[in-house]
Parts: structure tokens; C-alpha cells; sequence
């Protein structure tokens, strides 16, 4: 019972991880006031530049490389993310329309690469160094809770949990954090006095692109474990659900964000545990993306985004 | 005057600047942009094969880029095309399939139409969702993009064969192919589908310019609220925008189905591409059927031809969905373009302005 429950947490957070991230990163897009549909390719810049790091530099870094890895996800992400800025904040294109045009952008920029480095190959190699399992010290000793939840689990995980805290705080306590909002609820408000919305929106967009950058990495390091055109398979709308459901907090982002974990995971462990794996593996691969629909149906009409999210702010002269 | 010659000009700036990425791209990596382009235009245009090959690309983004539009019309981003489309290709292969000795008159219609539900009732799932529940389309359309991807390879493996990797082809009597096409492209894939998807723009474009039901979708697409005001059914009507938009991306699956390959496989994960293809075609249209046809062609085109730039000039054929995404990023933004456009016309206002007052001196 005790592994069975191991099982079923450790692959939950192996597969929360990239949602924690890539929603928090939602979370600060929105709040600026952009929607940001494209997390799907920020994340697939993030898998990609991360994989392609991670096979050139293994054996300079080490196990350290996969973290260093996060670092140039990231900064992939920052720049596909510059585009969505400059397109929604001052070309003033439709957010939604600019969104697509970086999920179109981004697997067709990171095939094309791969074929540049790879020798004209459509997906990479298999990395060396992955994020793998992790014990943590003492913690893993505590009999039962430490099987279970500290031993040969994702460390990834849970810094995204410690992040979604440390994001939660930022945006909720710190003067920056409440400028970003007071952007993305009334702009107008927020220009006069003083505030400047552009850059705001910036600094949310940018950061939206760390975070979902972060997000494809972690999956593509520590699941997929190469890049190719399917290594990100909806998970960047999944964050976007994931923020939705979270209600635009970061904290209930990456609660939401381990539900969708859960709904992942059951289709790849699920012939392990019992009852379960009685069922047709068809409807466990669907099941997360069904579980996305009936809770956007169940929640969202309850809760609403920030006021001013989606439109386009033309400061007056 | 001015708004149609813009509506031109946006797009048409848009290809162009578009295609000046994709060469400062090329140039980049270390390929001859020249040579690239070359080979795109050879392998869309170079010989009747080609372009029977280009023409058949067009056809089935025609109807997902149709289908895009009706629902963007109405206010709505169906961004489930492809797993619409794919909903027809799988439904319409296997009528095709389960009725091999029926006359073609009778199968021929009724995979079309199978087709056709499937796709409508694909996308009525998020239209019913939007209608009563407010559940972002843009979400539910995509999360059941992969539902029909998984559910269409559990079909084709486990339902219609014994594990295989495709159905059998549909017979001659479900099958769009038509000889004298054929026989004109020297032997491309060609199909009388294309006949269909112009008809299909015409008689769109009369449904939404021309008739109460398009009226009514074009409102609720303005105002919702409005709309409703003055007593149209909004949620009726958002399920009907969502109805149509999926029955013509379902149609744009038949033709896959039907004319050019005639079974259906694995998708191995990926959506059909005439998804996202559609959404593009539509943009860069302006939503308008008749520009949807030309996009449509342009992108058959940049789809057949950069499937010959690997073998002709080494280029990633890659190349030219970064040049799409570039010309849909401008199309979107076109506030670049119409910000420079009103320059240049107001400073020929000034000019002429100091004219006229050096005459009067």
C-alpha cells in the first residue's frame, strides 16, 4: 500500500512540475493584463533550448546540468515571450491571434534548429543528464510520510511549490507585484498615477516567458527526456486551465497544477495499481484533458480574471 | 476606398515581409535563400503535377479556413479545428470502408455528410460549454484536439483493424479522386473536392452577408449583449456559430479522407496540420471567403513546394512554417502596417498642402 501511494505521488509531482511552472508563469501574464495562449510555445523554447544544452554540456556540468538547463529554458522562453510583448502591448494585436502565432512560431523555429544541429534529423538525442529521482536527506527516514512523499521523488516539484509561495508573496506583498495587478485590473487607473503600463505589461509577459520557459524544460529533462515536435502535447493550455482553475493566484495555480499531475499520471502508471488498470488505457489518456474541460465548466463561471485582461491599452496623448 | 485598399495591403505586406524573414533566416543558418525559395517555387508551381499538388493542399484549407471565419465571425476563437477535421477524416473513411458494394451515388454523399456531423458535433461540445457554462472555447477546443487525437487511434487500432497502423483505402465508390483531374496533373492527387470548397466559400459568404441567420451571427459577434437585446438568441447562436465552424473543419477532414489519401492512420500524437493551417489561411484572408481562397492556394503552395526544399536546396522544409507564423504575426499586427501606410498618406497631405499655398502666392 505504502509503495502503491509512492507510486502515485512521486509520478503525480514528476508531471505536476511543468505545470507549476508554466501556470505561475500564466499567473503573471495575466495579471499584467495579457492573455497569453501561447505558453505552449514558450514551453516547447524551453524543452528545446534546454535539451540542446543539456546534450552539448553534460559532461562539463555534470549533474548539475539539468538545473543549468532550467537557466537556458528560461532565457529561450524570455525571448519567444518578447514577441508576444511587443505584438499584444505595442503593435496592439489581438492577444489571442498573437498567442497562436508563437505556438505556431515556436515548434516550427525548434524543428528547423534540430535539423540545423542535428543533421538534418527531426529530434535529438537522448540526454545524459536528467533530473532522475531524489531522496531527500533526513526527511526520507520519517517511516511511512517519508516513503511516500521524500523518497525517489521529483526535487523539481517541489521548488516549484517553494515558488509558487515565494510568487504568491511577490505579487500580494511587494510594490512591484501590486503595480503589475493594477495594471492588468484598471490601466488607466494605473497610468495616472504614475505607473508606467507598458513596461508592467512587459515585466509580466517577460516573466510569464521564465516561468513557462522553466516549465518546458523540466518536462523535456525530466520526462521526455529528448526534443521533437511532440514533446510538448498540450501542456502549456493545460497550465493555462491550471491557472484558470487556481483562480489567477499563484498558490491555487500550483494546487490546480498538481491535479492535473494526478490526471497526467494516471495514464502512465496506471497499469501498475489496481482497478485501475483494468481500464481501457484509452480513457486514461484522455482523462486529463476531459478532467481540464469539466473543471473550466465547473469553476470558471465563478471566478473571473482580472478586469482589464485581454484588451489592449492605447496610452491617451 | 481607402479600408478596401488597406484590407489588400495588409496581407499582401504581410507575405512579403513574411517571406524577407524566412530568407534572413535561411541566410543565417548558412543556406541560399535564392536557391530555398527556388525549389519552394518549382515544387508548388514548376510542372501540371505540382500544381495539381498545390491545388489539392488548398483544398482542405478552404473549409477549416471557412470554418474559422464563420465562428470568428460570431465572436468566437474555434482553435479545435483540427481535431474537428480529424473527426471527419475518421468518421468519413470508415462509412467509405463499411460499405464496399454500395452504388457511389449513395456512399459518396453519406461519408461526406457522416464527415460533416462528426466535425459539427466536435465543435458543438465547446459551443454548448460557451452557451450555458461560459467555458473559454479557446480551452475546450484545444483539450479536445487531443481527445480526437487518442480517440482516433484507439478507433483505427482497436475498432476498425486488429492493430494496425492504418485503415484499408475507401473503394472507388467513396472516393473523391475524378480521372480527368487526375489524368490532367500527370497523376497527382488532385481531387473534385476543390469544386466543393468553392461552392462551400460561395455559399458561405451569402450566408453571412446575405441572409438573417448570418445577420444574427455577425451581431452577436459585435455585442453579445446587444444582440441579446434586441431579441436575438445568443446562446442559439453561439451554438449554431460553433455547429457550422465545425462542420466545414469537418468537411476540410473529409478531403483528407476521401481525396487525398483515401484511409486514415496514426497520428502519432500530432493533429491534423490543416488545423492550424485553417486558422492562418483565415487570418490572412481577412475572414472573407474569397480571400480565404487565395490564402488557401498561396499556402497549398508554401505546403507542397517546401516539401521539395529538403531534396532541392537542403532547407529544412521547417522554413516555411517560420515564414507563416511571420506572415500571421504581421497580419495580426498589422497596426505596423497601417501606421506606416497613414504616414506616408499624411505626409502626401503635407506636400500637397504646401503646394496649394505656394500657388496662391
Amino acid at each position: 500500500m505504502v509503495n502503491l501511494l509512492a507510486l502515485i505521488v512521486s509520478s503525480t509531482l514528476v508531471y505536476s512540475a511543468p505545470l507549476i511552472f508554466t501556470a505561475i508563469g500564466g499567473v503573471f501574464s495575466e495579471r499584467s493584463g495579457i492573455v497569453n495562449v501561447g505558453l505552449e510555445g514558450i514551453m516547447v523554447m524551453g524543452a528545446f533550448s534546454s535539451v540542446v544544452f543539456n546534450l552539448f554540456y553534460a559532461e562539463t556540468f555534470g549533474s548539475w546540468t539539468p538545473w543549468l538547463g532550467l537557466l537556458v529554458g528560461a532565457l529561450a522562453g524570455v525571448i519567444i515571450a518578447a514577441v508576444h510583448a511587443l505584438a499584444t502591448v505595442n503593435l496592439r494585436a489581438d492577444h489571442i491571434i498573437s498567442g497562436t502565432v508563437v505556438n505556431l512560431a515556436a515548434p516550427a523555429l525548434a524543428v528547423f534548429l534540430t535539423r540545423v544541429l542535428f543533421e538534418q534529423r527531426g529530434q535529438t538525442d537522448i540526454i545524459r543528464e536528467s533530473f532522475g529521482y531524489f531522496n531527500f536527506p533526513v526527511l526520507s527516514d520519517i517511516p511511512v510520510i517519508g516513503d511516500i512523499f521524500f523518497q525517489s521523488t521529483s526535487l523539481p516539484a517541489y521548488v516549484g511549490i517553494v515558488v509558487a509561495f515565494i510568487c504568491w508573496f511577490f505579487l500580494a506583498r511587494t510594490r512591484f507585484g501590486l503595480r503589475i495587478r493594477a495594471v492588468g485590473e484598471n490601466p488607466q487607473a494605473a497610468d495616472t498615477m504614475g505607473i508606467n503600463v507598458y513596461a508592467m505589461k512587459y515585466a509580466g509577459v517577460l516573466l510569464s516567458g521564465v516561468f513557462g520557459g522553466i516549465g518546458g524544460a523540466v518536462l523535456s529533462q525530466s520526462i521526455s527526456l529528448n526534443f521533437s515536435v511532440s514533446t510538448i502535447a498540450g501542456q502549456g493550455f493545460m497550465a493555462m486551465a491550471a491557472m484558470i482553475f487556481g483562480k489567477w493566484n499563484p498558490v491555487g495555480a500550483m494546487l490546480a497544477a498538481i491535479f492535473f499531475g494526478f490526471a497526467q499520471s494516471l495514464s502512465v502508471v496506471g497499469s501498475q495499481i489496481p482497478f485501475i488498470e483494468s481500464i481501457d488505457p484509452v480513457y486514461l489518456q484522455i482523462a486529463p484533458y476531459i478532467i481540464t474541460i469539466i473543471v473550466l465548466v465547473s469553476f470558471v463561471g465563478k471566478a473571473s480574471g482580472p478586469a482589464a485582461n485581454g484588451k489592449t491599452y492605447i496610452k491617451s496623448k | 476606398m481607402k479600408s478596401n485598399i488597406r484590407q489588400i495591403m495588409v496581407p499582401l505586406l504581410s507575405i512579403v515581409i513574411g517571406l524577407v524573414f524566412g530568407a534572413i533566416i535561411m541566410l543565417v543558418f548558412g543556406y541560399n535563400p535564392i536557391e530555398g525559395y527556388k525549389a519552394l517555387l518549382t515544387g508548388a508551381l514548376g510542372n501540371p503535377f505540382n500544381i495539381g499538388q498545390t491545388i489539392r493542399a488548398a483544398t482542405p484549407l478552404i473549409f477549416t479556413g471557412l470554418g474559422f471565419a464563420v465562428a470568428y465571425t460570431a465572436g468566437f476563437f474555434n482553435i479545435g479545428l483540427a481535431g474537428q477535421a480529424l473527426a471527419g477524416w475518421l468518421v468519413s473513411v470508415w462509412i467509405g470502408i463499411s460499405l464496399p458494394d454500395s452504388p457511389g451515388w449513395l456512399v459518396l454523399p453519406l461519408a461526406i455528410l457522416g464527415g460533416t456531423i462528426a466535425g459539427a458535433l466536435w465543435a458543438g461540445i465547446a459551443g454548448v460549454l460557451k452557451a450555458f457554462f461560459d467555458t473559454s472555447e479557446v480551452i475546450v477546443t484545444i483539450m479536445l484536439n487531443y481527445v480526437a487525437i487518442y480517440i482516433s487511434d484507439h478507433i483505427i487500432r482497436n475498432v476498425i483493424t486488429d492493430r494496425a497502423d492504418a485503415t484499408p483505402f475507401v473503394g472507388e465508390n467513396a472516393s473523391l479522386r475524378l480521372q480527368w483531374l487526375t489524368d490532367l496533373t500527370n497523376g497527382s492527387t488532385i481531387h473534385g473536392g476543390i469544386f466543393l470548397a468553392l461552392i462551400f466559400a460561395v455559399l458561405v459568404s451569402i450566408l453571412l452577408q446575405r441572409t438573417t441567420v448570418g445577420f444574427e451571427l455577425r451581431s452577436v459577434g459585435f455585442n453579445k449583449h446587444a444582440a441579446n437585446y434586441a431579441g436575438m438568441n445568443a446562446k442559439r447562436n453561439i451554438i449554431l456559430a460553433m455547429l457550422l465552424s465545425g462542420g466545414l473543419a469537418g468537411l476540410g477532414g473529409v478531403m483528407n479522407g476521401l481525396g487525398e489519401f483515401r484511409n486514415v492512420f496514426l497520428t502519432n500524437g500530432v493533429a491534423p496540420a490543416i488545423g492550424f493551417d485553417g486558422l492562418a489561411v483565415a487570418l490572412l484572408g481577412g475572414l472573407n471567403p474569397i480571400g480565404i481562397i487565395f490564402a488557401s492556394l498561396l499556402f497549398g503552395g508554401l505546403k507542397t513546394g517546401g516539401t521539395i526544399m529538403p531534396l532541392m536546396a537542403g532547407v529544412p522544409s521547417e522554413i516555411v512554417d517560420i515564414a507563416t507564423a511571420a506572415i500571421i504575426f504581421f497580419v495580426g499586427a498589422n497596426y505596423v502596417i497601417t501606421y506606416f501606410m497613414d504616414r506616408r498618406e499624411k505626409s502626401k497631405l503635407s506636400n500637397t498642402e504646401v503646394i496649394v499655398q505656394g500657388g496662391d502666392d
